[in-house]
């Protein structure tokens, strides 16, 4: 299996790269606000794994006389109209926001890498069709694709990954597509053929490991994209429904009201979206600049 | 060239075609229409009067003809009804184009703006202090839910003037402009934050190229290389991101228009889907998808105009 080495390719650049730890000094060092975008993202996904230890509140239990109670106190960021702590709705929406983030992406990535890699692969009529498709959905915004199919598929968690992932597939189809074009002609290609190998071991042994390297780097591209459009279909009342709570749904309408009222609301699910976020893409950019030398500036 | 532009008139054509069908079925692959909506919150149903309903507002025939419909009336300038204010459909959409038109136009001038010389800035001074804190802020761009900056921007009011801007149409063009400034500054920091990225690259793939050298060999002063003979070169893929800002500032204005309670086509989109409002949601997104199809196409013929080096012959 021909598969380019990250490791050896930096060893012989001269970096001082040792096993998985040597790396991540590596990547550390040479990537300082990549590594802090992945102590974000690990913080997040800490706290999403351990809500449950972390929450000093249920974040569903309504409690009469803590409705809009101010920061501080009782409540650590306050509490929403409903006497709900902001805070453990915000740790309790790290879950939501991941799950579909990620879900989303995966989804949307591994759709995107079949499609690009049968239609870049195996050319024909398939690719054609396959191409114009891909044309019409790009055609449309982002977040316009993901509220038409979110509104019609229905309120749910599984929708709302479906709704948001579709639309993603288009860019990972057609990035994977031009990829795989690049290494049918490859001379390794060409040996695998030499020695018999059925165009399908072909395709999957060889080309497809190939394509990760890309594919890692559009992965992360879109995540911090994906847990945005959810937060935007939360927002406009169309993404994942009660009770779960959303980042996205508690800065919904009414929060236009409580800029004057109780600014708390608005502040605290912003800053956590705005950090997870910010997160992934440095980490994307870091990455991107690791595996992707062409783009590296 | 000539051959060129009508292929390129024609893919535009079938994409079209194609988005029509492929929003037609998006919109149908649950089952339930408004009907289901009206009784549901009736609590009851009575069959005789869904059927009538549905009979009245065409959702009894096949599924075929009913985009048969669509697209001949589309043809005609005949958008059906609007189920929910039973008015024309197009008498519901047209009046809420200007708002959103000037709000895109206003959102575009500001990420432009900002966004082409600070990514020049970026790129001329790569790797100092100053490229790191500009590559920051753009991320920073890229990672703001445009909702919560509009939140913010409208607390930002609350805060220093004590009250909150409020849309009201206005005769007076520059006071309305005046006020869409707000809205657009929170769509356009956006998508600034992209075109400031895709800039910065741009100008760095430039930056790198044998005849910069050769200029700076001769002894260009700095500014001379940097400003015309790399800045030149450099933005022409910027014009390309045009095309790829319009379906971007879609997605902003959408939110924003929410957010800021602006009565304009892209808040009227979400309202439309939450009803489903058929005719509504079916034409503004063909509507949506036209604009994204015809500036690209726009973009690509300025692009062949604007960069001699490319030539479509066959």
């Amino acid at each position: 299996m021909a598969v380019i080495d990250h490791d050896a390719q930096l060893s012989r650049a001269g970096a001082n790269v040792r096993g998985p730890l040597g790396s991540l000094v590596f990547f550390v060092r040479r990537y300082p606000l990549g590594a802090a975008g992945a102590l974000i993202m690990l913080a997040f996904v800490g706290v999403a794994v351990f809500a449950d230890f972390i929450a000093t509140h249920d974040p569903l239990t309504t409690n009469a006389r803590a409705s809009l109670a101010r920061p501080g106190g009782e409540n650590v960021l306050g509490a929403d109209f409903m006497g709900r702590d902001v805070l453990a709705r915000i740790i309790y929406g790290a879950r939501i926001s991941l799950i579909v983030g990620i879900g989303a992406t995966a989804l949307g990535c591994v759709i995107g890498m079949a499609i690009g890699l049968l239609s870049g692969f195996f050319g024909g009529w398939f690719d054609l069709l396959v191409q114009r498709l891909m044309d019409i959905m790009q055609s449309l915004p982002l977040l316009v694709m993901a509220l038409v199919m979110a509104a019609s598929l229905g309120p749910s968690l599984t929708n709302t990954i479906v709704a948001i992932a579709i639309p993603l597939v288009p860019t990972v189809a057609r990035t994977i597509r031009s990829n795989t074009l690049a290494l049918r002609e490859m001379p390794f290609v060409e040996a695998a053929r030499a020695v018999g190998m059925s165009e399908t071991r072909i395709a999957v042994q060889h080309v497809l490991p190939n394509t990760l390297a890309p594919l890692i780097v559009l992965a992360t591209a879109q995540l911090g994209s994906a847990i945005l459009v959810e937060s935007a279909l939360a927002f406009l009342g169309l993404g994942v429904p009660e009770p779960h709570p959303s980042w996205g749904r508690m800065l919904s309408e009414s929060a236009a009201e409580y800029v004057r009222t109780a600014p708390w609301l608005v502040i605290f699910p912003g800053v956590a979206i705005s950090a997870v976020v910010f997160g992934t893409n440095l980490l994307g950019d870091a990455i991107r600049d690791l595996l992707d030398p062409r783009q590296r500036f | 060239m000539a051959s060129y532009l009508v292929r390129r008139f024609l893919l535009m054509l079938l994409t079209l075609f194609g988005m029509s069908v492929l929003i037609f079925v998006m919109l149908r692959l649950v089952p339930g229409n408004i009907t289901d909506i009206i009784f549901d919150s009736a609590g009851f149903v009575n069959p005789a009067q869904k059927a009538r309903i549905e009979r009245e507002l065409g959702l009894d025939q096949p599924i075929v003809t009913q985009y048969v419909n669509w697209i001949v009336g589309l043809a005609r300038g005949d958008l059906g009804y609007a189920y929910v204010s039973e008015k024309p459909a197009i008498e519901e959409i047209l009046p809420r184009i200007p708002v959103t038109a000037k709000l895109a136009v206003l959102a575009l001038v500001f990420s432009v703006l900002f966004g082409v010389p600070l990514g020049v800035i970026s790129a001329v001074r790569q790797n100092t202090p100053l490229d790191y804190a500009l590559r920051v802020v753009s991320l920073s761009g890229l990672s703001l839910p445009s909702f919560w900056l509009g939140l913010l921007i409208l607390m930002a009011f609350v805060q220093w003037f004590g009250w909150i801007p409020i849309y009201r149409g206005s005769d007076n063009l520059w006071q309305e402009l005046a006020f869409l400034s707000i809205p657009a500054a929170a769509v356009g920091f956006r998508a600034s934050a992209l075109i400031m990225r895709l800039t910065r690259s741009s100008m760095l793939e430039v930056l790198r190229q044998d005849y910069i050298r050769t200029a700076r060999a001769k002894g260009a002063s700095d500014s001379a290389v940097n400003y015309r003979h790399a800045l030149n070169n450099a933005v022409l893929p910027v014009v390309t991101i045009i095309g790829i800002e319009a379906a971007f500032l879609i997605g902003g204005l959408i939110i924003t228009e929410t957010v800021f309670n602006i009565p304009g086509v892209a808040r009227f989109l979400v309202e439309a889907i939450r009803w489903r409002d058929y005719p509504i949601v079916q034409n503004l997104v063909m509507f949506i998808a036209i604009v994204v199809v015809v500036v690209n196409f726009i973009v690509d013929m300025a692009y062949v105009v604007l960069d001699p080096r490319i030539k479509y012959e066959e």
